[in-house]
């Protein structure tokens, strides 16, 4: 959108670059002595960070959000496969519906609603099934799309070689749609990942939970919340990194 | 019932603020995204990674109990709104570029060759097609931020699902009382689409 530059939008680049900078470097300055100010930045209470059993024990709520994620990212696809391939009435209204309520509603029922009807699952459970519902419909989305992105000639060629059709959508159509959906896919885990942090309110032992007992515990609040988001940032990093390459890989093939 | 009408009140109070605040510091983060200055591309790069990739509990949660410690302190339903606001304008700035994106690098070309300014040609040529395809994206940003605001309640804001919960506690009702707060939201998002579809007609 921009034509190469010149020597005089290079000189003002070099001087909204100088300029930017400094107004950044401002800005953390000051955080950090809003943060020194407060006796944040005392060595001491950092230096637990640096340590093992702390680690061990973010890195079990690591372990567990992950167990979680997958366990939803199965169930959710299952259900969005089958919202994808039936589309009726009443999948296209659960689909609007679970676009607009919070899962975190979904959650309160689970832990409030459920157990005076005699329905009371394990902690793990009431954190995986609201959120299994919830995504159901955002993977019925992404396949549909998918689905959506094959060249119809696939399926009448199928067709017209005399497949069923249950076996022209498994064989021919799904391998394809999948190829172009993997990018997506990779997204969606990185919004499943950071839902599983409603394991807060469930009392589900996952990373954001166990940083709230770690931080009751040790009293330091704000470098407890840091450092687990820091451990979200990279994990969600590397999944958008993923997401990214594969799309270029995809983006390849595809001419 | 006072309870009620004080979490309802607070959802839409909350949706509509942090709405114009990601707004705001969406469009900023954009603009930052597309000049063609490295080091302010790499700002906003930076800022869409780290707030995208962090769960907005864990920033509302950083925010209640963290800004406190290091001195910042204001009213509880403030910072949910300045989390939310932040958080959900790395989500509006991603959907401006690629609204901008989106026009075919063939318009801005000819918008130069004609001789039209930077300026000229964003403000005449590439915006006015943008705005056009970044109606949705933000429809659906509206009605993504109007769910976000309930994870405000578990930080202590009265919001609607807040209230709904603890209504049942007393009420015990809590078919009628989910049902309920569950329409709500159905039908805030449905007036997000509405007013979405009205104002893509006008720009069409």
């Amino acid at each position: 959108m921009f034509d190469a530059p010149g020597p005089r939008s290079r000189r003002r680049v070099f001087w909204v670059s100088a300029v930017s900078a400094s107004v950044l470097a401002g800005l953390v300055a000051l955080g950090l002595r809003q943060f020194a100010l407060n006796g944040q930045l005392d060595p001491a209470r950092w230096r637990p960070y640096l340590t093992w059993p702390v680690w061990r024990y973010l890195l079990d709520g690591l372990g567990s959000t992950v167990l979680a994620a997958c366990a939803t990212g199965v169930l959710a696809a299952a259900g969005g496969l089958v919202l994808a391939l039936r589309p009726n009435r009443f999948t296209r209204a659960y689909a609007e519906v679970m676009r607009t309520v919070p899962v975190l509603l979904l959650v309160y029922v689970m832990l409030f609603v459920l157990p005076s009807f005699g329905v009371n699952l394990p902690l793990f459970w009431k954190l995986v099934v609201p959120l299994a519902l919830s995504h159901a419909a955002s993977y019925a989305v992404i396949f549909r799309a998918g689905v959506s992105s094959v060249d119809p000639g696939q399926r009448e060629a199928g067709l017209s070689l005399g497949m069923p059709d249950g076996v022209v959508t498994r064989f021919v159509v799904l391998p394809q749609a999948v190829r172009h959906m993997t990018p997506l896919l990779v997204t969606q885990a990185v919004s499943l990942l950071k839902d599983t942090s409603l394991g807060y309110v469930v009392s589900y032992t996952e990373l954001l939970f166990n940083g709230r007992v770690l931080a009751n515990y040790n009293g330091l609040l704000i470098q407890t919340f840091i450092v687990v988001a820091f451990v979200y940032l990279v994990v969600n990093l590397g999944l958008s990194r993923l997401a990214h390459r594969l799309e270029a890989a995809r983006a390849r093939t595809a001419r | 019932m006072s309870l009620v009408l004080e979490g309802f009140l607070n959802t839409v109070a909350l949706t509509l603020l942090s709405f114009c605040g990601a707004l705001l510091v969406g469009l900023l983060v954009a603009v930052l995204r597309i000049v063609p200055v490295p080091l302010l591309r790499a700002i906003g790069a930076v800022y869409v990674e780290v707030w995208r990739n962090i769960p907005l509990l864990a920033w509302l949660v950083l925010f209640v109990f963290g800004l406190p410690e290091v001195g910042v302190t204001m009213p509880l339903f403030w910072t949910a709104f300045l989390a939310i606001s932040l958080y959900e304008a790395a989500f509006v700035a991603e959907a401006l570029r690629s609204g901008v994106n989106s026009v075919a690098s063939g318009q801005g070309e000819a918008a130069r060759a004609l001789g039209l300014s930077l300026r000229q040609s964003l403000r005449h040529v590439v915006l006015p097609q943008a705005s056009r395809r970044v109606v949705q994206p933000l429809a659906n940003i509206a009605i993504a931020l109007t769910m976000a605001t309930a994870l405000a309640g578990v930080v202590g804001v009265v919001d609607m699902t807040r209230a709904a919960q603890r209504i049942n506690l007393e009420l015990a009702q809590p078919l009628l009382v989910f049902t309920g707060v569950g329409l709500c939201y159905l039908v805030m998002a449905a007036g997000i689409g509405f007013g979405a579809r009205a104002l893509e007609r006008r720009l069409a």
